[in-house]
């Protein structure tokens, strides 16, 4: 079982507290969405869990601690899927997914040899799994937005590690887009890995994740099924929003209205 | 319709490296022996290879040994360097415009040669022009670094670079003029556009360590740079120490660049051009462009120094004039071309 543990998670940068006192845990097979306002804090949990940003805490994964871990072993647990695209050059789409072994690389000299065959049946089940074999010879850099996206999730899915952090992984995609890569990261869920995912977006963050947690100026709000958090109360609260809220298909969806008159 | 289950080509191992990589190592021992024959007293390639074993006539091998010999593994040196570091830097900068020469690197390590010799310090160790050379490079890598951590566009590089690179060039100049003995004009325009002619083993030796460990510092970089075409946060998450890449790259370009510098000049735009030509055939990744950039630059320098023979002036023409005529206007298209990034 790998059980992902955080504990008292303090991240401070620069004299300012992003996050403070933070604890939640994920068990195997689970989606947590991270959900609040801008800057509250949501990808500072994500760089503090990747060792990106100094922090205090406990954050354990299958009982050990992940600071504590060598940057291989941890490369090799955890995938993460950044905020913004970053890809300069027009590497093609199976390189660039490729680079997700780059955890399972042997000595320097291997550097520019051929993937092994069990890098391939793993790069080869991320392109398939995330639909782009097809786009396989392809340049990156020719790729739509939709496209891309789903190719760098083909590059965290690469690593097979058993929890995935994604930032964002649906901003800036069409509708049908935003769908598919949310259906294709609980389709993982289902194959035992566990996620947490920024979102923006609360209907999506309610219809695909199994608990959300709430967070506001570096404060945990509410952690729980996303019923229990997304309420009339919270929205006000945190977001100074009125939402439209209700059910299709036994699933709550919500729909950010109005603003809230005299809130933050 | 039966599903395909083949065994699928990795588009980047369809394409290894090592036959490019032996393409340009034939052209350059090709290059190699063209111009150990050209000179002034022209020899057949029979009285280069006798010149060369030592079983030629004793001028030929006096010729070949002692005067061409030292040009020609200074143009290996030199144009290794300069590709190798250009295409690390650009890996590592994550921008196609970075370059020795365009960031200042060469000419700080100019002027830091400079400062050595007209001010008399090499009387002290010959040793102290190469180490002043790194030095100096050192320190501008390390500046730029600094000035280009934050989210840098390719504007800011690439003025950073040409006020780091006018300032070297303008304080070479002073200190050519105030030296104790001072120099003629063509001191100046040795050390600022760079010339590998009449040099000895002397030279060689002095260079040559800090080459090789500069080398191979850059090549020890070659997987994490693949991955850092991702990003940094990403790059990170797969393993990439970060600073220790950075701390690779920069001392490996400044131990290269700078002792070539301190025996050549500056000769620019190799470490752009090269790369810039290399890259599709390494499938873009930036790692593997490395050793090709290296043999690369070496070609590229080579050939620009027989076309400097080839061409009849009244006195030779600068190495670092030839290197700039073809550089520049591919500077040029670069610019244009990432026009939209810079606005």
């Amino acid at each position: 079982m790998t059980r992902f543990e955080v504990a008292g998670l303090d991240v401070r940068l620069g004299g300012k507290t992003l996050v403070h006192d933070l604890t939640f845990d994920l068990g195997e097979g689970e989606l947590l969405g991270l959900i609040g306002p801008n800057g509250a804090g949501k990808s500072s949990v994500l760089k503090a869990i990747m060792q990106l940003l100094p922090h205090r805490g406990g954050i354990r994964l299958g009982g050990r601690d992940l600071a504590a871990l060598p940057a291989r072993e941890r490369a090799r647990r955890l995938a993460y899927l950044s905020q913004d695209d970053g890809v300069q050059w027009p590497i093609s789409v199976q390189d660039l997914v490729a680079l997700g072994r780059h955890p399972y690389r042997g000595s320097w000299w291997r550097g520019g040899g051929a993937p092994r065959l069990d890098d391939r049946d793993a790069i080869e089940g991320a392109l398939r799994a995330t639909d782009v074999w097809d786009l396989r010879e392809r340049k990156v850099t020719e790729l739509s937005g939709g496209e891309r996206a789903r190719v760098r999730l083909a590059r965290a899915l690469a690593v097979e590690a058993p929890l995935i952090l994604a930032d964002e992984p649906v901003a800036a995609l069409d509708p049908r887009h935003q769908l598919r890569v949310m259906s294709l990261l609980r389709e993982q869920c289902r194959q035992g890995r566990s996620l947490i995912l920024v979102l923006h977006d609360l209907t999506l963050a309610s219809r695909f994740c199994d608990r959300l947690l709430l967070l506001d100026r570096g404060e945990p709000i509410a952690l729980g099924p996303p019923g229990e958090v997304l309420t009339r109360e919270n929205l006000r609260e945190v977001y100074g929003i009125r939402a439209v809220t209700g059910e299709h298909q036994r699933q709550g969806y919500i729909l950010p209205w109005e603003c809230e008159s005299g809130a933050g | 319709m039966t599903r395909r289950r083949r065994r699928w080509p990795l588009l980047g191992s369809r394409r290894p490296s090592l036959p490019l990589n032996l393409v340009l190592l034939a052209l350059l021992l090709l290059l190699s022996l063209v111009s150990l024959c050209f000179g002034d007293a022209p020899l057949s390639l029979a009285e280069v290879i006798g010149g060369l074993l030592g079983t030629g006539a004793e001028e030929a091998q006096l010729i070949v040994r002692q005067i061409r010999l030292p040009r020609v593994v200074l143009a290996w040196l030199v144009g290794g360097s300069l590709g190798a570091s250009g295409a690390a830097l650009q890996g590592l900068l994550r921008n196609p415009l970075a370059e020795p020469g365009l960031l200042g690197i060469s000419s700080s390590a100019s002027l830091g040669a400079v400062l050595m010799l007209y001010f008399g310090v090499t009387a002290l160790s010959p040793w102290m022009l190469p180490a002043a050379a790194m030095l100096f490079a050192l320190l501008a890598t390390l500046t730029l670094h600094g000035l280009t951590r934050a989210g840098s566009t390719n504007l800011t590089l690439i003025l950073a670079g040409v006020a780091l690179s006018s300032l070297a060039g303008a304080l070479t100049s002073l200190a050519l003029n105030l030296a104790p003995n001072p120099t003629d004009a063509q001191d100046i325009v040795l050390w600022l556009l760079g010339s590998i002619s009449d040099r000895s083993f002397a030279e060689v030796r002095l260079c040559l360590p800090f080459v090789l460990a500069g080398l191979l510092l850059l090549l020890l970089c070659a997987p994490a740079l693949d991955v850092l075409a991702l990003g940094e946060a990403e790059a990170s998450s797969l393993g990439v120490d970060l600073s220790r890449l950075r701390g690779l790259v920069i001392l490996g370009s400044a131990l290269s660049v700078g002792a070539t510098v301190a025996v050549t000049g500056t000769i620019g735009f190799v470490g752009l051009v090269v790369p810039h030509l290399l890259r599709r055939f390494v499938a873009y990744r930036p790692g593997r462009l490395l050793l090709p950039s290296a043999l690369g630059g070496a070609v590229l320098v080579l050939g620009a120094d027989i076309a400097l023979r080839l061409i009849d002036t009244p006195r030779e023409l600068m190495l670092g004039v030839v290197t700039a005529l073809i550089g520049a206007p591919f500077f040029l298209a670069l610019v244009l071309r990432s026009r939209r990034d810079m606005l």
